[in-house]
């Protein structure tokens, strides 16, 4: 498999969200607005990119038994450095992602990547495949943020979309819990219709 | 502060753990294709929801504050559940054999179940008290064993009816699910709760 392919397979081909259906509940819960869903997606390509460089790198010291522990252990060092940082750099936007920051942890994209391709590949792989992962996890994150902002308030990233009258009776569900599941029911179903399985 | 009562209503209904809160999505639409694995892995949730909340909250009140190494929680509360849950499969499996065939094959997908998880962040977040902490995980576990169920009974309805072929599968479990939650916000501020 060339770079390029390493890459692109966990930005589009696979990707976690639209494709393999995994990530869900942070995908879910943190795609209300655009913000969100963006910083949710970087801290998450953030821990993925650096997990599967940690992994790649002791891929051979690491015994296989105890493999899934240490995995995990690698991955929670990560994000609990991505918890802190945000804490300490973007207050408001790690006030609004609140749990699902340490609940990266749990992400079973990043524990996936790390056993179905980190542990048993080289380094420039891994990370390419960690930054393809994370970026394609961030780019349905985005997009799902910007159906649901635009109709659901009215803005994009703060910024007035429709015009004042729209923005005073948005269709205010749509960036409330059952708006998200609207919004990725329809996104899967068009996906379904119109992506050919060969093509991906 | 809310009483016990007010904390299990608002853990099991107001801000329901999966349709409100998006925790636990993964069993929600994947052990859900029929209300006899879904009530079993309702249970299972129940019960396992509960043992981590009282270790962790153990583990933390007791060792990690007064060891200053608050930091590490992320680490040691995964690990945690982690062990909890292979010593109560490894315990359920001598001693209680039936409550292990019934539970059984759903403990080892707990371990990365997020719900668990997350109730026991939420639980440190809202500086529960243990009695506290342990109403908030069991309104949760019944909460989540509540919507799994009603979600497997649409589902099983679903499977026959006619549906779109591009709808099939997880589209339309999604809208149903919306159509849940927006059913689910109805709850919003009952008894002042938010």
């Amino acid at each position: 498999m060339s770079k390029v392919n390493i890459f692109t397979r966990g930005l589009i081909k696979d990707n976690a969200v639209f494709v393999l259906m995994i990530g869900l509940c942070p995908a879910l819960a943190t795609s209300s607005t655009v913000r969100d869903g963006f910083g949710m997606g970087i801290a998450a390509t953030f821990v993925v990119v650096f997990s599967n460089l940690i992994v790649s790198l002791l891929r051979k010291n690491i015994p296989n038994e105890v493999r899934i522990p240490i995995f995990i252990l690698i991955i929670s060092t990560f994000v609990t450095i991505i918890d802190y940082m945000m804490q300490a750099f973007q207050p408001d936007l790690y006030r609004a992602l609140g749990v699902f920051v340490p609940l990266i942890v749990v992400n079973c994209m990043i524990l996936g990547r790390a056993e179905a391709f980190a542990s048993k590949s080289p380094v420039i792989d891994s990370v390419l495949d960690g930054l393809g992962t994370g970026l394609g996890f961030t780019l349905a994150l985005t997009i799902m943020g910007s159906l649901r902002e635009i109709l659901g308030n009215g803005t994009f990233l703060g910024m007035t979309v429709f015009g004042e009258a729209f923005k005073s009776a948005p269709v205010i569900f749509m960036i409330m819990s059952p708006g998200a599941f609207l919004v990725i029911g329809i996104l899967k179903a068009l996906i379904n219709k119109y992506v050919k399985k060969e093509s991906l | 502060m809310k009483g016990p009562a007010l904390i299990f209503l608002g853990a099991f209904l107001v801000n329901n753990i999966v349709l409100m809160r998006f925790l636990g999505l993964c069993p929600f639409f994947g052990v859900s294709s029929t209300v006899e694995t879904a009530t079993g892995m309702g249970m299972a949730v129940i019960f396992v929801m509960t043992l981590a909340a009282w270790i962790t909250w153990v583990v933390f009140n007791a060792v990690l504050l007064p060891l200053d190494l608050v930091f590490l929680r992320t680490a040691v509360f995964i690990l945690t559940i982690a062990s909890l849950v292979q010593l109560v499969e490894m315990f359920l499996k001598k001693s209680y054999r039936a409550l292990y065939n019934a539970l059984g094959i759903y403990l080892p997908l707990i371990t990365t179940n997020c719900a668990i998880l997350g109730v026991t962040f939420l639980n440190i977040d809202n500086k529960f008290s243990f009695v506290d902490g342990t109403v908030f995980a069991i309104g949760t576990g019944v909460g989540f064993t509540l919507v799994i169920i009603t979600f497997a009974a649409i589902r099983e309805r679903l499977d026959l009816a006619p549906i779109n072929p591009s709808l099939k599968g997880y589209p339309i479990s999604f809208i149903a699910a919306s159509l849940m939650a927006l059913a689910f916000l109805g709850f919003s501020g009952l008894f002042g709760l938010a």
